[in-house]
Formats: structure tokens, sequence, C-alpha cells
């Protein structure tokens, strides 16, 4: 049988807010255990929450970048079950009335651009981390993470691969950096996805019965995650059992998911309207403010790359793929007028190189003006593509521009047609078993003799020069 | 010094009659005399309040005093109190000191005031006979046998007993008015919102509420002047201007409209408590009040509206009581479900535990909306009888509780008899308005009769004004029981 697979995705996305949701403890990771917890995190007696309005404006820039309904009242609720690292026995959520509901975001498959639509997003606080590792038979209890504002986004099930659906994690990821809400890291848990997964026979209308993967902290693990998980699926019903609902984690050790609670064990969460917090009002001038604060959106700079700079809509998806890099390519294209060039090494040496060195953008070695300065010697033939590279690596290594490493180290292409034509005449008379090749009609010989010519100037003789003036000499 | 009342003491402070440390002296004495019988307190710490004390004396002396400074006054043991143990009237805290003030705290200690003590309670403030404590049964001052209402037993009675000149309280469903009204002495439960919630032990958010309880309407005034206020750290405090609430204290009352809702004097309502009602109306009307006749039709519905949504708010507020940071944690358990479970089942008294059952029983998946959602609308009608009777009067008068009080044990067995017992004074917190006990006589047998003066929202001032009014013509107040 062929079988469809039908994933959802939930996202939490954690805020990069400089205090706690509901106090002003600060959010700053990685400080020691219950230093960033205050009597509002522990939840102590009379202790009360006022909301940090910072939450709600980033919250309505991810609704406004999504094309969502942005609701005005705005309802908190408690969620309730009991765990250690839930010092409150609730968790300050928000269940009717989410601050954003619909919209869609775009995805690139391959070169393939599709929507996924989106459910909702809404407002809620991390629980703090429970440390089971350290501790031979108890567990250790770290609040610092208790209270840090995260925003839940939920997506429709419309997404039919695990490609997809990376696909779709990765353009929130870029999305909520792009959008400066969030700080996008990972491996500190700024960005978390929990992905439902169901199979159905090609063409039943009807949705398979799901299972929920929890807390996938990369790329990677949520690929593999959902791979093993739909042919898990599949290997159960085509031996002919059912797939119960269920919440599953994630072993990365062994690349499979394993039962956590199945739908029997779960809570009843008696969400209610939490009566130490009022309604939140958004009014109309805050989302027109916000909306005049807003970035340009990837989409919209994708669409002008193309239009201005002439890239490929491929090429101006990567450029897009992250603000920082957007922005460097464009300083790039306005700076030396070629936007094509500029795609090509940005989307080429430079991502390569920092992919290579496990860097992102903003930790390139090398400035857009400085890297305006090789492309604009590329541009006007100073430089062969050969030598480009060259200046390039020399680029990366230190802080001098490409002029200064030209003249230092005599990298000039060669361009003189005399100095060009002797050096051509050298080598035809040098090389007389290939000038004979050549005159009996074998193209490639012609290579050869380039090689040799270009070898004689070091790599700096312009190759297309070389070319042109071989074929007058030997025609 | 005994019956002093709030402002004598500070006139007596101000005129250097007396010292701080010498009035926390005498009542000290008196409570160590006298609240063995009456179980009054929680926590006493004379070394704490004679050093305050002592503090205060050399603020006076430095010219730092303010109108209060150097007054004794007691904390309900609600109000989370920096370096004192704040029980709530729990096992659950027998061990919790706070590490922090309460806003209300933190303004009396601002405006001078020295702490005598922590009163006693009904456990996380749940009760109408503080039979409930953790601490044992407070005794109501007039009659050892009858209990002193609650949840503010201890503040009452206190007060009541002439052990302190004042104290903070607490009201939820009518824990202050009604124990105030069962002890013969003055108390006031504000607008929500009026008086921060950040330190008061939360027991259900949306209608919790503090206030004064004393022996007259001018020094609840006096106290409703530090203890209000807006406060950011509490989401519903209400951001308003300071306000005087002395201001109106000696306005006539010529003219005034006096509503008498026909539901409050129906039957269940006992003989006596009546007789003292309808002769305080008349005390007013001699003072040139006019008596409108009102309706508020949904006063019955009060009961069961109250009694699913505080429950519902007190069953989520009190999850935190897990045994992990911090109160009593079982001293035996096998894993985490089974601490929990033990340290909960020992720590929280019946009542408690009953009102979390029935609190996360209204709001479980398929019941929300029958119980919860309809007590919320139920809510809303009840605040709207009183919108409408506020356009025909400017108080509304009538009993606190059909009967004085009760003795201890009579209704502890029935909890539904006693939740009858609040259908007086539940709709005022259910609307968020304030409302207020005035002493205005005595039942066949001795024991306090309280008058409930309900204002509309931030009518406290007009409603202190006729409570003071009525304390000139009357010496109720005044009558301190024999003990």
């Amino acid at each position: 049988m062929k079988w469809e697979v039908v994933i959802g995705l939930e996202v939490h996305v954690q805020l990069n807010t400089a205090t706690k949701i509901f106090s002003g403890t600060s959010t700053a990771f990685g400080a020691e255990p219950n230093t960033q917890a205050s009597a509002v995190e522990l939840a102590f007696p009379g202790v009360l929450p006022v909301l940090n309005k910072a939450v709600v404006e980033k919250a309505i820039r991810l609704g406004l970048a999504l094309g969502s309904k942005i609701n005005q009242k705005n309802v908190f609720a408690r969620k309730n079950y009991f765990y250690p690292d839930l010092p409150k026995g609730y968790q300050i959520s928000q269940m009717e009335l989410p601050i954003v509901e619909g919209g869609a975001l775009p995805i690139l498959v391959g070169e393939e651009e599709k929507l996924v639509k989106l459910t909702r997003a809404h407002m809620e606080e991390d629980a703090g981390k429970s440390l089971h590792e350290d501790f031979s038979g108890m567990t250790g209890i770290d609040l610092n993470r208790a209270g840090t504002p995260l925003l839940e986004v939920v997506s429709e099930p419309d997404m039919r691969s695990p490609e997809e659906a990376v696909a779709y994690a990765r353009a929130l990821h870029s999305l909520v950096m792009w959008l400066g809400i969030c700080d996008g890291n990972m491996q500190e848990g700024s960005f978390r996805v929990d992905a439902n997964v169901s199979v159905r026979p090609f063409g039943q209308q009807e949705f398979g019965t799901r299972r929920e993967i929890k807390n996938l902290n990369s790329f990677r693990f949520l690929e593999q995650a959902i791979k093993y998980e739909i042919q898990w699926q599949i290997d159960t019903l085509e031996d002919g059992g059912r797939v119960e609902q269920a919440t599953v984690l994630f072993d990365p050790d062994s690349g499979e998911t394993r039962m956590m609670r199945s739908k029997e064990d779960a809570h009843d969460y008696r969400y209610f309207p939490d009566p130490d917090l009022l309604p939140v009002r958004i009014a109309d001038e805050q989302i027109e403010r916000i909306r005049s604060e807003m970035p340009e959106l990837p989409a919209a700079m994708k669409a002008r790359f193309v239009e201005a700079f002439g890239v490929s809509s491929y090429d101006a998806a990567l450029l897009t793929g992250s603000r920082a890099t957007a922005e460097y390519f464009e300083a790039v294209a306005q700076a030396s007028g070629q936007g094509k060039l500029a795609a090509n090494w940005v989307n080429g040496e430079i991502a390569a190189r920092l992919n290579r060195e496990g860097k992102d953008i903003g930790d390139c070695p090398i400035s857009a003006e400085r890297l305006t300065g090789l492309i604009q010697r590329i541009a006007d033939n100073t430089l062969s593509s050969k030598l480009a590279k060259q200046v390039f690596d020399a680029l990366w290594e230190s802080d001098l521009s490409a002029d200064a490493i030209i003249e230092r180290d005599g990298l000039k292409q060669v361009s003189d047609v005399g100095a060009i034509e002797k050096m051509v005449e050298e080598a035809i008379a040098a090389n007389p078993k290939a000038v004979e090749e050549y005159r009996a009609g074998k193209e490639k010989a012609l290579n050869a003799l380039a090689g040799q010519v270009m070898k004689a100037s070091k790599g700096k003789a312009n190759p297309a020069q070389v070319q042109d003036i071989l074929k007058q000499k030997l025609a | 010094m005994t019956n002093a009342t709030l402002k004598q003491l500070s006139q007596q402070l101000a005129a250097g009659e007396v010292s701080s440390v010498e009035l926390a002296t005498h009542y000290l004495d008196r409570i160590e005399a006298l609240n063995p019988q009456l179980n009054a307190f929680i926590t006493v710490d004379r070394a704490r309040t004679l050093a305050d004390a002592a503090a205060a004396d050399a603020a006076r002396a430095a010219g730092q005093a303010g109108l209060l400074t150097g007054v004794p006054m007691v904390h309900k043991d609600i109000f989370c109190q920096q370096g004192w143990k704040t029980s709530c009237g729990s096992k659950m805290l027998d061990n919790f000191i706070s590490p922090y003030s309460a806003h209300v705290v933190e303004q009396c200690h601002a405006a001078g005031l020295v702490t005598l003590g922590r009163a006693n309670m009904d456990e996380f403030a749940m009760g109408s006979s503080n039979e409930n404590s953790y601490y044992g049964a407070v005794k109501n001052p007039w009659d050892l046998n009858a209990i002193p209402g609650g949840s503010s037993g201890g503040s009452a009675a206190a007060v009541a007993a002439r052990l302190t000149p004042v104290a903070t309280a607490t009201d939820t469903g009518g824990s202050i008015r009604q124990p105030a009204s069962h002890c013969g002495v003055t108390g006031i439960k504000p607008t929500y919102g009026v008086v921060s919630r950040y330190g008061m032990v939360a027991y259900a958010s949306s209608l919790d509420q503090g206030g004064p309880i004393a022996q007259a309407a001018e020094d609840c005034a006096l106290m409703l002047n530090v203890m209000a206020g807006f406060d950011e750290r509490d989401s519903t405090s209400l951001e308003r201007a300071r306000e005087d609430y002395t201001r109106e204290l000696n306005q006539p009352l010529s003219g005034l409209r006096v509503g008498l809702p026909r539901e409050y004097f129906a039957a269940g309502l006992d003989a006596d408590v009546a007789k003292v009602i309808e002769d305080a109306v008349a005390e007013l009307k001699k003072q040139g009040a006019q008596v409108v006749e009102i309706s508020l039709p949904n006063t019955e519905l009060s009961i069961p509206a109250y009694y699913v949504i505080a429950p519902a708010e007190a069953s989520t507020n009190l999850s935190r009581y897990d045994g992990v940071r911090y109160g009593h944690r079982a001293a035996e358990y096998k894993d985490l479900v089974d601490m929990y479970e033990k340290t909960r089942a020992e720590g929280f008294g019946a009542e408690v535990k009953r009102r979390i059952l029935v609190g996360s029983y209204v709001l479980s998946h398929g019941y929300y909306d029958a119980y919860y959602l309809k007590a919320q609308k139920i809510r809303r009608l009840i605040a709207n009888d009183f919108k409408a009777a506020f356009e025909q009067c400017d108080v509304i008068l009538g009993p606190v509780a059909p009967t004085a009080a009760f003795n201890i044990g009579e209704k502890s067995g029935d909890p539904v008899q006693m939740y009858l017992s609040d259908i007086y004074t539940l709709s005022v917190n259910l609307a968020g308005l304030p409302g207020m006990s005035v002493p205005a006589g005595f039942d066949r047998r001795g024991r306090p009769v309280g008058l409930q003066i309900i204002g509309n929202y931030f009518g406290e001032a007009k409603m202190l004004n006729v409570a003071h009014q009525f304390q000139l013509a009357t010496d109720w107040h005044t009558r301190a029981p024999a003990l």
C-alpha cells in the first residue's frame, strides 16, 4: 500500500526579552542553578504575576509577519498539572483567544515553494528544568528557566514529508531571528519542536491516528525522528497493528522514538482564565505602530533582490535565509554594482567557508566592504577567478583590503597583449606536438597550450585573452 | 489605655503621654494574660515587638513621626511579613518564615505601626467560624462558647478583647464583616482592587480583598489610608489617586438615600438580628436618611456561585503547596507522586481539602461549562442587581449574618449549613463592591450583632461617613466584653 504522511509542528519559540514574562527577573542563559529565580518563579505564597509588555510586542511582530489575525482581547489561562519544575502547579498560558490566529509561512522544498498554514500562536511561560543526571537517586530542580517567555506556534497538519517539516522549521527559525524576537539558539533550547506525525493510505480523507514527538532541539533530530516514526507507523499498520494516540520521545543515541505516555494518561489540565491577570487589550494604534517598525520581510526582500540585482529566484531565496545574510549581500551588491557576482560569492565561497568553520554570517571575517573590494577587481578583470580565490583566502586570514593583497602578492592579472603574445609564442615554440594535434582538429590540445601559458604567467594571465591570442596565432 | 481607639492612642503618643514601648508592653501583657482563653494569636514575639516599638519611639524623638507612628497593631496570619512565620492557619506553612513582606505590611511598617503579633484564622481563609485553624478554634470574647466568626476570627476577637487597637484582615466571602459583626467591632472590606493583594496568601484571587478591623469607623478610615493604594506588583490593583478616607466622616446624613433589600429581611433572618437592624435604620432615619425599599433578586444564587468560583480558584492557588520548595513535606515517601499525596494529605485540613476537591471537579473537562462558566454568568447578574439598586440609593443596609455567633461545634459537622450563613455577605465579593460591619446591638444571649453597610464602587468614604455618624449617636462600638 502507498502511504501518505501528515505532519503538523508545534514550536516553542523562546522570546529574547531581558526579563521574564511575569516578573522582573533576568532571563540570561547559563547562570548558576536557581540564581535567576525570584519569589515569583519560586511560587512563594502571596506572589503575583505581572505581564512583561515586551512579550506582547514580540508576539504581534510574528503575527504580522505571518499575515495572521491579531486578537485584540487576550486572556491568560492556567494550565494545571503537578511537576516539580512547575512551582505554581500550573503554567500560565493562553487557551481561548490566543494572541495570533491563522496566517501562513512560505517554505522552500528543493526548488519548490509551498505555503504552510498556521493555526495559532500563544504566549506562555516556560517551566524550570529537572536535572536527572547529576544526582544519584534524586532529581535536581533548576528554576532559572521558569517564567522565560515562550510563543508556542502551532501549524496546521500541512506537511507531507520530513523534508517539508524541516523546511518549515527552518523557515520559522529564520523568521523569528529575522524579526529579532528569538536568539534562535537551539542548543540552549530557544527553539524547540514537537512534531505530530500520522500516516494514512493515499487518497483517504480522514487523518490517521497521530503520535506526538516531543522536544526536538535540532533540525537533524527532527528529520531523523520523523523518518523513524513514519517507518514505525507504516510497519505497525502493515503488520496488522494499530497506532494508538501517544506522546513519544526521540532518543538520538538509538535513533528511535519511544512511548512517554498514552492517551489514557493524558492530563485534564483544567484550563480556566487566570484571575491574577486582567485581559490584555491591544489597541489598533499599537498594532499599526509595530507594523510601521517591522523590518522588510524575507519574501519582499527576495522579490526585490530578483528585481533589483537580477539574481535568480533560487539564489534570492538562499540570500534571504537570514536577515544578516541578506543585509550582507545587499551591502556588497549595492556597493559593487555586481548583483550576480555578489550572490555567487555570498552563496558560494562565503557560505561554504562559514559552514566549514561552523560560523555564521555575523562572525564572517570578511566584511561586506572588503568583499566588495574583491568583487570590483573581478569585475574589472584585474583578477581571474583563480586569482580571486587566492585573494579571497588572504582576505579571510588578514584585515587587508583586496587591493592591498593584490599589491603585496603581485597578483594582478596580466592583460597586456604584448606580454601575453610573447608567452603564447614561447608556448607554441616549445610544444610542437600540441600545435600539430590542434591543427589536426583536436580542440582539446588548445587547453594544454593555454595551460602552459598560464603556468608561465604564474596564473596571472587573463585566461580569456590567452585563448583568443592562441587561436589567432594558430589560425 | 485598654479601651482607647487608634485615634486616641495616636494623640496620646503625639502628646508624649505614653511611649510606644509602654503601649506595646501594655498590649503584650494583655495578650499574655487573655490569649490562652481566646487563642486569637498564632505568633507573638515580645522581643521583636519591643524592638520595633523602641525604634518608633526613636523616630518620634528624632521628629520623624507620622500620624500612626508607634501605634501597635496585629496582622492576620495571611499577610506575608518578612522574618515572621506566615502560616495562614495551616500545618502546610507551619514552618514558613516569609522572606518578604506583603504590600499591606510594607505600608503599615512605613507608617510606623508596630506589630504585636499574628492573628489566628481559618486555614487559608476558608471558613466562617474560625474552627478550621491548624492552631485550634478562636473563642468569641463575648462568650467563650461561641465562634468569633471567620475567617478573620483572630483579628476580630483580638480587637474585641482589646488585645490590639486594630488588626488587618481579609474578606473573600465575608471574612472581615462576619467576624466583626460576631465580635462587636467595626470592619471594612474595600472595593476589589483598592488594597494590593501582593503578599497576601491567595485563597480566591478574584474575590480576596484586604481591609482593617478596629473599634470604630474613624479608626478604619485611618487604617485604610495606610493600607490602600496602587501597587504595580498586583495586576488587579487599581491605579487611582490616593484618597483620604476620613474626608467625609463628619458630613450630616440628611438626604442620604438608604436602600433596604427585601431579600435580606426574608425568611431565615433571626428575629433579634432583624430588630437590631430595624433600630439601626430608625437611628439613621432620625438623622435625616430616607429609606428606599430595593430588590437584589439573585441574592440566593450567590451561595452556589460563590461555592463554585472560590473553590475553583483555590484549587489551583493551593497547588504550589507541594512540599518541593518550602512548607510541610511528608517525612517518608516512595516516589514523587507519593510525596505529593502524603504531603498534601498531612498538610491540609478537611475544609481546605473539600474546597480543593470541589474546585478541581468544577474545572474538570466536561463540567466546566455547567459549573464554572454558569457561576460566572450568575456573578454578572448579581453585579447587575447592585447596579440597578444603586440607581435608587446611596448605600445599602442590612444584616451581616442571619444570626449572631453560633456555638463552637454547632455547624462544623455540616458544611452546607455553614455555607448558608454567608448569604448576606457573598454577593458583595462577587460584585467587587465595598462592604462593612458596624456594631449595632446584641441578641437575647448577649452576642453582638453588626449592621452591614454596602457601598457603590469606591464608596468607602461615604460608608465610613454613615458608620461614623451612627457611632456618634450610639455606643455599641465602645462596649467591651468582660474578660
